[in-house]
């Protein structure tokens, strides 16, 4: 009975009502992932689930028993930003900066999904295996994450920045192209 | 929330046998047991994920598919046989929640999600006949934008929220069932019921059977089908009207056609006199007029949801113009 979280294996707590993101924050102390709404509504708490972008607020810490989360401590640090990261800041991706681990997990499996030729409902053709990331494809593919702030042009304008470099294979650190 | 246990079930005998206890709850992705459990709505006292079940998509014998109930929805949408052969599917899929919640919700869950009406999702504000039979429905005489126009009773008038069950409905799905006293196969458009006077009776589901699999017959009008939802914004919301339509011509007649609607009704609407009434005619706007007014004769219209029947009309009628365009 473990979860593997951003690497590291804990046990699964006893009361099976614990959510996995209460088992983040309150009990191994990973904030980075945040309570918005606590009902599937806001995306605030997205993380990857064995690769998957799920809610953690509607999953409980249970049905994780054996898979693998990774959060958004797993996915950069201050000294080593992800590209998503720097994208963000240079973008102006946020501005209180609550929703924004949910973003950047979100558009993290986001960009692995355009990458494996996984259709939006925006998909004008369902029989391609190559889908070309519009700004309206991103807007669609990221609506499940709200952003009260209103920073979602700058959150888009990252996503795509990052999703060109990936293309051209590029690659972005801290905020300066290399 | 309650105390509750979890077990999983590895296969479906177990979770036949599992299921069988009192205040027992299927859990697939938890994308609406785990909200309502929150919430109060939901109280059981275990919960028996059946998610280790079969996920496989595969092509039938009759030429159909076959999809396992623990199939999550967003693999589902992106499954080549679907893609290509039930685009509509894909699309109403696509259509619905978020990609979040697309990657946990299983095909079993998605049928036996609960509605997002409003009052029966508040326990201590609200009453409703759905939750507390007999107790009263808030949605009638209050704010009923999201409720239905067909299908309703004096008791509930909520609305089913699937996007994918509405496809599903045009495409002659159906749903394999089993239980402690066998197996069974039912069409999906029978699977949900009307609320009557037990709106807390959703489905035919016995509580001690489970879903298996979903079943799509082939079809000659689904690679010429389409999905298209309205709601209040342009995503992550769920439908105040959505159509899924399929149609075939020849020599200038509707040779098939397939109409279901969602956010209507207390149940996928499979549209059967409009698809009648529209057989073998020319699909003239007047010809679509009369099919849907046949349809939406009984809509009983309130002052949140009048609306709907307007919108209905306008987003069938510039559907079946769109695929009869196409199939010229």
């Amino acid at each position: 009975m473990s979860i593997t979280v951003n690497g590291l294996d804990f046990p699964v707590p006893v009361d099976t009502r614990v959510s996995l993101l209460d088992l983040l924050r309150e009990q191994m102390h990973l904030t980075g992932t945040k309570i918005g709404c606590n009902q599937g509504a806001c995306g605030a708490c997205t993380v990857l689930l064995d690769g998957s972008r799920v809610l953690s607020c509607l999953t409980l810490a249970v049905q994780a028993d054996g898979r693998s989360v990774t959060t958004i401590e797993g996915l950069g640090t201050a000294e080593a930003l992800h590209p998503l990261q720097a994208a963000f800041i240079t973008h102006d991706g946020f501005q209180c900066g609550y929703c924004t681990p949910g973003q950047i997990c979100a558009a993290k499996a986001m960009l692995d999904e355009v990458a494996a030729g996984m259709p939006s409902y925006l998909t004008t053709n369902l029989a391609a295996d190559h889908i070309t990331l519009t700004r309206d494809e991103v807007r669609e593919r990221m609506s499940g994450n709200l952003c009260r702030c209103g920073a979602h042009n700058g959150i888009i304008d990252a996503i795509l920045e990052v999703a060109g470099a990936e293309a051209k294979g590029l690659e972005i650190t801290g905020g300066h192209r290399s | 929330m309650n105390p509750v246990t979890y077990v999983r079930a590895a296969s479906i005998a177990d979770a036949v046998l599992m299921g069988r206890e009192n205040d027992v709850r299927l859990l697939g992705g938890g994308t609406n047991l785990v909200d309502l459990m929150r919430k109060g709505v939901e109280t059981p006292s275990r919960l028996v994920d059946v998610t280790a079940l079969s996920e496989r998509i595969d092509q039938a014998d009759d030429g159909g598919l076959v999809i396992g109930a623990a199939a999550r929805n967003s693999m589902v949408a992106a499954h080549p046989l679907v893609r290509f052969r039930y685009p509509m599917l894909s699309r109403a899929i696509l259509a619905g929640a978020s990609a979040q919640v697309r990657n946990m919700a299983t095909m079993g869950g998605n049928l036996m999600q609960r509605t997002r009406c409003m009052y029966f999702n508040d326990v201590t504000g609200a009453r409703c006949n759905k939750r507390v039979p007999g107790s009263g429905c808030e949605a009638i005489g209050g704010f009923n934008r999201y409720h239905a126009i067909l299908g309703g009773s004096t008791a509930c008038i909520a609305t089913h929220p699937s996007d994918m069950c509405v496809a599903l409905a045009a495409l002659d799905a159906q749903v394999h069932i089993a239980g402690p006293d066998g197996d069974r196969v039912v069409p999906l458009v029978a699977f949900h019921r009307l609320p009557g006077e037990r709106p807390d009776i959703e489905t035919l589901l016995d509580p001690a059977e489970i879903i298996v699999a979903i079943g799509i017959p082939p079809s000659s009008f689904a690679r010429r089908s389409a999905y298209r939802k309205v709601r209040d914004r342009a995503s992550y919301a769920f439908a105040l009207v959505s159509v899924a339509a399929g149609l075939t011509m020849r020599d200038g007649r509707v040779d098939e056609v397939r109409v279901a609607f969602g956010g209507i009704a207390p149940k996928p609407w499979r549209a059967t006199r409009i698809e009648e009434r529209l057989r073998d005619v020319a699909l003239s706007a007047s010809a679509i007029q009369a099919a849907f007014e046949a349809e939406f004769a009984e809509a009983a219209l309130l002052p949140g949801n009048g609306f709907k029947r307007g919108l209905a009309e306008r987003t069938l009628s510039a559907m079946l113009v769109e695929l009869a365009g196409d199939a010229q």
